[in-house]
């Protein structure tokens, strides 16, 4: 399956966006670990950006890069948002309330708990009517992301959003899944090529690969274990080098992916 | 219609377990004599609520083998219930032996997936003096229960599949969303068969979270009625295994339909918006127009919203000739199950030509200008649809067909 991407962003803590990974990659700069600064997603309403969870802020400070550099109204893209937890500050407090007599869950708190939040306020602030899903296959969430977002993107041939972000787990919760930083990257897919075109994948099952390409940029290699999103680095750093090579991810879907400039 | 026979989507067979009983059998025979599955709710730790629920009894009962103990939760356990009847996991098994196992997919649907077990161990690690929790119990599993995946993770394992696996989550269009997912999924070579299905069950984050939007109903739901007051919450299991075109299919995936309402978290748009491109879609998929549907299964939840905004929707759409029923009044409202159980509903209905029946209703809203079925009387149905509406304003709407 062959399709587009006419943008593309990332984020971590220290890593604001694509500018600032393709000077880490190109080895201009080493990446620093930083404190999360809290966004403002500016296409929310006023009252929701204000009690924006912090998944939410992750997914929109994603897909909001994404619109500024896109070439199309994003109204017309379909979108795939996968995440492996979905969120984890949400559960806990869900958790929490119920250990208490009146056992009150806000209405607010229920409904921000369903994995599709971010894909729901994203709809409601883009206006997009177009199809949104949201998956998970664990640690897979990435790799499973990209390609339910190729496959629809070639199979429907409708330009496709994905949003693939994981935010830190509080405790209790952290010692029964380990993720330590949040880290997000988003795709914009097109199922022809453009001027705006900035690399092309053409996406193979390939069940003999067994292990991912490795994290070239040794300041990014340790970022893979604390965010199973990071998984996405190796792909990232071949698009931000302008590399044309392949990129294997391992798994019950284990894909090699070709990248072309 | 002519559908590209690579393109098309067949179902080899499909099987759903829910308060009306386990397997197909149970639920057809109540669908038909217009026996309600739901009653007040009983469920531990949850009987302040006054809302009534379908609930699964003989989950209590299912023991979880040795070499699957490690997903051991509610839900899980109500899966495996689900996997264990009509055969199906024999269905399976014979795709597996014919295509390889890395060749069959499993894409399941859920809301709230082993959530459960995260309540427990909150609850049982409570320090009662801090009112905080240090740490969480040893027996409690994280990834092979709560986490949303752990469903399809679960019957993946439970099946032997070695393939492509994926869980959708998007609230109450979960399992039908599925359909989709595989239908491009075989289309594009991925997978030569797909288990689809979806597994929700009842737990105190959806029972305490809807009584707290009040969607609850404190009396049985009342899909479509003048006087309903909201969802009963049901759990329950369903699955189909889905192939490209085959000789051995018994139905066809029509068409199918995907949108968003861009308008709320948890109200739905008031005219339906989303709903009525939905099913456009999947019209416009099957190659169909609004009249060929003989039978439409609404989402129709029961509360004041959903189904004013859901009809409203079909009105604009078909007119008032289409023959629809809400089954929720049977089932209770299965969140992430709704798709699977109530695309089993359209594959009866099809299968027995008959017009299942809009249960509990005693005075249709006036607002509803709707051909709702009040009797279920024997009818030739040649295409069925089904809606499915999830939080967030994601909606899904498929259409089937008996195999050619």
């Amino acid at each position: 399956m062959k399709v587009h991407i006419d943008a593309i962003t990332a984020y971590t803590p220290g890593l604001d966006d694509w500018t600032s990974l393709k000077a880490i990659v190109n080895g201009e700069a080493a990446f620093v670990p930083g404190e999360d600064e809290r966004y403002q997603p500016e296409m929310l309403p006023r009252n929701e950006r204000r009690r924006a969870t912090s998944l939410i802020r992750l997914a929109f400070r994603l897909a909001e890069g994404i619109r500024a550099d896109s070439s199309i109204d994003l109204t017309q893209a379909a979108s795939v948002f996968a995440s492996s937890g979905g969120d984890y500050d949400v559960i806990d407090a869900i958790c929490t309330a119920l250990t208490t007599e009146e056992k009150f869950v806000s209405p607010t708190l229920f409904h921000n708990s369903v994995h599709n939040s971010a894909a729901g306020y994203w709809g409601i602030a883009s206006g997009s009517h177009q199809c949104s899903t949201s998956i998970s296959a664990f640690d897979d969430s990435f790799v499973m992301g990209l390609i339910e977002a190729t496959t629809y993107c070639t199979v429907e041939a409708q330009p496709t959003l994905l949003v693939a972000y994981d935010i830190a787990v509080p405790e209790p919760l952290l010692e029964k899944r380990n993720i330590s930083i949040p880290f997000g990257i988003a795709l914009l897919l097109q199922p022809v090529a453009s001027d705006h075109t900035i690399a092309t994948l053409e996406l193979e099952f390939a069940p003999e690969v067994e292990t991912d390409t490795v994290v070239v940029t040794p300041s990014l290699q340790p970022l893979v274990v604390k965010n199973p999103i990071a998984r996405a680095l190796p792909l990232l750093e071949a698009i931000a080098r302008k590399q044309d090579r392949i990129v294997n991810y391992a798994g019950e879907s284990a894909i090699r992916v070709e990248i072309a400039h | 219609m002519e559908i590209e026979k690579q393109m098309q989507t067949d179902i080899i067979d499909f099987t759903l377990t829910t308060s009306l009983g386990q397997g197909k059998s149970a639920n057809l025979a109540k669908l038909q004599s217009g026996e309600s599955g739901l009653s007040p709710c009983a469920f531990e730790g949850a009987t302040s609520l006054q809302t009534w629920t379908g609930e699964v009894h003989a989950v209590n009962d299912v023991t979880m083998p040795d070499h699957l103990k490690a997903f051991d939760c509610r839900n899980n356990r109500l899966a495996l219930l689900g996997l264990e009847q009509d055969s199906f996991m024999d269905r399976v098994a014979a795709a597996a032996r014919e295509f390889g196992p890395h060749r069959v997919g499993v894409i399941m649907g859920t809301s709230t997936s082993g959530i459960q077990q995260t309540e427990l161990a909150y609850q049982t690690s409570l320090d009662p003096e801090t009112h905080g929790i240090a740490s969480l119990p040893d027996w409690y599993r994280y990834r092979e229960t709560h986490n949303v995946h752990s469903i399809s993770h679960f019957v993946r394992s439970a099946l032997g599949l070695e393939g492509y696996t994926l869980t959708i989550s998007t609230a109450c269009s979960s399992s039908a969303k599925v359909f989709a997912s595989a239908a491009r999924a075989l289309a594009s070579g991925a997978c030569d068969a797909v288990v689809v299905g979806g597994v929700d069950s009842l737990c105190l984050t959806t029972l305490f979270g809807f009584n707290s939007l009040q969607l609850t109903s404190p009396e049985v739901c009342r899909p479509c009625d003048v006087d309903r007051a909201g969802i009963s919450i049901g759990e329950a299991a369903g699955f189909a295994l889905l192939t490209r075109q085959s000789d051995n299919a018994i139905a066809t995936l029509a068409g199918y339909g995907e949108s968003a309402d861009a308008h709320h978290m948890s109200s739905p748009h008031p005219e339906g918006k989303g709903a009525y491109l939905a099913m456009r879609s999947a019209l416009q998929r099957a190659q169909l127009a609004p009249s060929d549907i003989s039978y439409l299964n609404l989402h129709g939840t029961g509360t004041k919203s959903n189904d004013y905004a859901e009809c409203t929707a079909i009105s604009n759409l078909f007119g008032k000739t289409v023959p629809c029923s809400s089954t929720k009044g049977f089932t209770g409202h299965t969140l992430g199950a709704c798709g699977i159980v109530e695309s089993s509903v359209c594959l009866f209905a099809l299968q027995h030509q008959f017009l299942p029946l809009n249960l509990n209703l005693q005075n249709l809203d006036p607002d509803i200008d709707a051909n709702i079925v009040v009797k279920s009387d024997a009818s030739s149905i040649e295409y069925a649809m089904t809606n499915s509406f999830g939080f967030g304003g994601n909606n899904s709407s498929l259409i089937f067909r008996l195999a050619a």
